[in-house]
């Protein structure tokens, strides 16, 4: 499977590349949904292809293809290096890739059981199972649940002497309650919105037991209905760890992505408020913050073994006790910042351009607990559940709405409120992380959702995070 | 026959009677050259190839998708759409495939895009970062040209081929930006300088911007922000699933919007990026959403169309069992004022070219939060008279275009970057009363 790449490697270096590399990918997905007992989706998609990257002199190609034949490759080959040689009209400055080590290697995402080998049945019954539980409930109009995963198989060539192969194994699920009233709607969703996902096989979805949670998650979407509205003004704020996560995605993940920061997303997905010379001074929160991007974490989203430039796959500080310390990086990006390549440059499938994502960025635990959390607060509110999220251009100021809020008041969890949400601006939020719940309620967050980059490329991305407390926040931002 | 059609004939061939079944297959090439610091620096290319079939036998249903149309691959696919759907429950919402039709094949494309070079491309970038002088500029030239093939197992076929080029980009000073955009079925129609001059001189016009107290404000906003609001109303509220849900805002046959606000979806119409038929080969047809601010139609897909006891409008995609169908072609009807008479007539206001990261809060309630980007201007005594930092709103775009809200819609309309990509609206620059900023971005 290595000629594959090797093919149109070899023919962008004979028609003029300097560098080279090439990945072939079998790839194949399956998603199930299921809407009001009756499976409304089942979709299995295969895919085959090559994409090919060339270098000539300080320029970029790209061209992705499906064509498998040896005149198909070197044909792709062929045309990255004419893709590049395009670009050199407009020239940025002279670069060198950053160095890595030359790898041939193995890797495949520890799994137990593919989900392409549970019986269909099996995921549409218990989908149909969970639906049906929360169409119990009188006020729910709506009720989804969903089943996906992805099986990839990658071969990497570089013009250097990679050769990697990688089998990665992602599978997910989730379900949400609707209930619609006269001039709203509230939902609730399980595990988290969009469903939780992660690297691994079925088990994944076997362990977030769906059935005994459905009931509850169907009884507080109702219950929003006549729930009162969120309170508004500055107050203690409670995120519940999966909203902490997207937090911690939107408000830092992008942020410290390299190619933002030296303005390369400036059209499209934005730039940084970071800046490159205050790396390693920059407060970016209080001493609690503590945040690394670990492609090695075992069952998260964002776990590989090599990136698609062949780097392998490390963990990287990004916050130590408050202070900016590291950056999302590849092999141009680093070279041009003068830094060392983190391993974080992916591509959405063969026919797109690797580029900088996110691997796990994640909160690491603190010391205290949700219980200990709430009862220290004397009046604030605790949010759940990501219901949408906005954040500028510069990854500073955001706005998040949560599908559901919990009144506190003198240390105790009170009455639910409907339509919470909260702003701010991303150092002084952070700066405001006052308590932080530890190891045993820390979970591996996945967003399968992750986009990025013209064309769009969808990214699959992890984020570990515990209930976190932050002072003194604007909570109840209305239309 | 193109490619795309004879591939998805193939498939149907393949299934036999063993079920009913469609087959939509998309060929062609999509190229993109994107640049940011003044050079391209990411430059892609793509033969495409999508091949979807869906079967239901005896009522079970399954949709597999594969991209390779060899002899081979369309039989396993074929295998694996029946062996899936043989596992399912009976879908009790299955309407069936579509009837036959005479559709004749269309070409919606340009030549100049279907035989767009790399170096061609180049070119426009290098127009528009030449427009900016010392200024950075980002963005991306791209030129995509599709067949799209349908067939099914009650005879139906249709084939269409269409293209689309776009240069979309931004100008940079350091502490401004400002954006331009054009969008046409031809390459040789983008004008790389004058859109890349449009951005320079809204970012030097964007100097000196100063942070504005949050609160409701007169607004102007550009085809940009106006395809926005009008790309949320119809992918959460004139979607025929979302209509029968209860989530969506729609009554039918009520007056909902000031009289000014008229919203069609016209796949086919002139100047339109043309689309012959959906995913299901149902042939697209022009629909008056909105008429003199009533709300009068919802666009269908086969399954919603059949709930709604109506024929389907053409407007299924792959996901619209799960979504519902969306408009894709939305035309919202200019006005006979200038952007300049619009600005004229405001005291004190805010003039906004580009809203981003929009999310809704409430589907029903069309409740939005996002920022504004790339040229935000303070217009006093009717005239810009400043450049203001990005701002925060969280507006109810429902209550944007209700009635006595809506000052003047101007002549402008082009194809306008509606933030979910190009191609999708096209808008008029409009004057609304009322704007509900929220707070600042700069922090």
């Amino acid at each position: 499977m290595f000629d594959h790449a090797s093919t149109a490697v070899e023919a962008a270096l004979g028609t003029g590349a300097v560098y080279a590399d090439a990945r072939y990918l079998e790839a194949r997905s399956e998603a199930i949904g299921v809407f009001n007992g009756s499976v409304q989706q089942l979709d299995r998609t295969e895919s085959a292809g090559v994409g090919v990257r060339a270098l000539v002199g300080s320029s970029w190609g790209f061209f992705g293809t499906h064509d498998l034949s040896s005149d198909g490759l070197r044909s792709a080959g062929r045309r990255a290096v004419e893709i590049a040689r395009a670009s050199a009209a407009v020239p940025g400055d002279p670069f060198e890739l950053a160095d890595i080590a030359v790898t041939e290697a193995e890797y495949e995402t520890p799994h137990e059981e593919s989900l392409f080998d549970v019986p269909l049945s099996e995921k549409v019954d218990l989908l149909v199972a969970v639906t049906s539980v929360m169409q119990e409930v009188d006020e729910i109009s709506l009720a989804n649940a969903s089943i996906g995963g992805w099986d990839t198989h990658k071969w990497f060539v570089s013009s250097q002497g990679h050769r990697i192969h990688q089998h990665l194994v992602e599978t997910g699920a989730g379900f949400s309650a609707t209930a619609v009233g006269e001039d709203e709607t509230q939902v609730r969703s399980y595990p988290q919105s969009f469903g939780q996902y992660e690297t691994g096989g079925f088990e994944v979805v076997r362990r977030w037991d769906f059935l005994a949670n459905a009931p509850r998650i169907a009884d507080e979407a109702a219950a929003l209905l006549s729930a009162p509205q969120c309170p508004e003004g500055e107050m203690t704020l409670i995120l519940e760890a999966s909203q902490l996560a997207l937090q911690i995605h939107e408000s830092v993940g992008h942020a410290i992505e390299l190619d933002r920061i030296l303005g390369w997303e400036a059209a499209f997905a934005g730039t940084s408020h970071l800046e490159l010379p205050r790396l390693g001074e920059h407060r970016y929160g209080s001493d609690l913050m503590n945040i690394t991007a670990d492609a090695t974490l075992h069952g998260a989203l964002g776990t590989f073994g090599f990136d698609d430039e062949g780097t392998p796959a490390q963990r990287v500080p990004i916050v130590d006790q408050g202070t900016w310390v590291g950056v999302l990086s590849g092999r141009d990006s680093a070279a041009v910042a003068g830094l060392s390549p983190g391993g974080m440059v992916r591509a959405d499938g063969y026919a797109r351009l690797p580029m900088v994502r996110m691997t796990n960025v994640g909160l690491l635990p603190g010391d205290s607990s949700l219980e200990e959390m709430v009862a220290e607060t004397k009046r604030g509110v605790f949010m759940s559940t990501n219901r949408s999220w906005s954040i500028d251009d510069r990854r500073l100021n955001f706005q998040f709405g949560c599908e559901v809020g919990r009144e506190i008041k003198n240390g105790v969890l009170g009455q639910m409120v409907k339509n919470p949400t909260y702003t701010g601006i991303t150092p002084q939020f952070w700066g405001q992380l006052d308590m932080l719940a530890g190891q045993t309620e820390w979970v591996h967050w996945g967003t399968p959702n992750c986009g990025k980059g013209q064309p769009m490329q969808v990214a699959h991305t992890g984020h570990s995070a515990s209930p976190g407390r932050f002072a003194e926040v604007r909570v109840g931002v209305t239309g | 026959m193109n490619p795309a059609s004879h591939t998805a004939q193939r498939l149907i061939e393949l299934v036999g009677d063993r079920a009913q079944a469609e087959a939509s297959v998309q060929t062609g090439r999509i190229e993109l050259t994107r640049f940011a610091n003044s050079f391209i620096h990411q430059n892609v290319g793509e033969d495409y190839v999508k091949v979807r079939l869906r079967v239901a036998s005896e009522g079970r249903v399954a949709a597999v998708t594969g991209n390779h149309a060899s002899e081979v691959a369309l039989a396993q696919l074929v295998d694996d759409a029946l062996t899936v759907a043989a596992t399912q429950p009976v879908d009790p919402d299955w309407p069936g495939v579509a009837p036959s039709k005479d559709l004749s094949a269309t070409d919606f494309s340009d030549p100049s895009t279907v035989s767009a070079t790399p170096g061609q491309r180049a070119e426009v970038v290098s127009d528009f970062v030449g427009a900016g002088g010392d200024y950075l500029a980002a963005g991306y030239c791209d030129t995509d040209w599709l067949d799209d093939g349908f067939a099914n197992s009650a005879g139906h076929r249709a084939a269409s081929r269409g293209s689309r080029a776009t240069i979309d980009g931004i100008h940079r000073t350091g502490e401004s930006a400002g954006m331009g955009h054009q969008t046409s079925a031809a390459l040789a129609d983008l004008n790389g300088a004058a859109i890349g001059s449009l951005a320079a001189d809204r970012a030097r016009r964007g100097l000196g911007a100063f942070d504005l107290k949050p609160g409701g404000y007169e607004v102007v906003l550009g085809p940009e922000a106006v395809a926005t609001t009008a790309f949320f109303l119809g992918f959460y509220g004139l979607n025929g699933k979302a209509h029968q849900e209860g989530q969506s805002f729609a009554e039918l046959g009520a007056t909902q919007f000031d009289d000014q606000i008229t919203l069609t979806d016209d796949p086919q119409g002139e100047g339109a990026l043309a689309t012959g038929f959906d995913v299901e080969g149902t042939q697209k047809v022009h629909r008056n959403l909105i008429n003199g601010g009533v709300t009068k139609m919802l666009v269908h897909d086969r399954r919603s169309a059949a709930k709604a006891g109506e024929k389907s409008t053409g407007h299924g995609w792959a996901n619209s069992a799960s979504f519902g169908p969306v408009a894709t072609h939305l035309v919202v009807a200019p006005g006979s004022d200038s952007v300049d008479d619009l600005i004229a007539a405001v005291d004190r206001g805010v003039y906004v070219a580009s809203f981003n990261y929009c999310r809704i809060l409430d589907p029903k309630t069309q409740v939005v939060t996002g920022l504004t980007r790339n040229g935000t201007f303070m217009i006093e005594n009717g005239e810009i008279t400043g450049a203001v930092t990005n701002l925060r709103f969280t507006q109810s775009f429902l209550k944007a275009w209700e009635s006595g809200n809506v000052l003047g819609v101007a002549d402008d309309l082009r194809y306008a970057d509606c933030e979910f990509g190009a191609g999708f609206v096209r808008a008029p620059s409009m004057h609304l009363a009322s704007w509900n900023f929220t707070g600042g971005a700069g922090g």
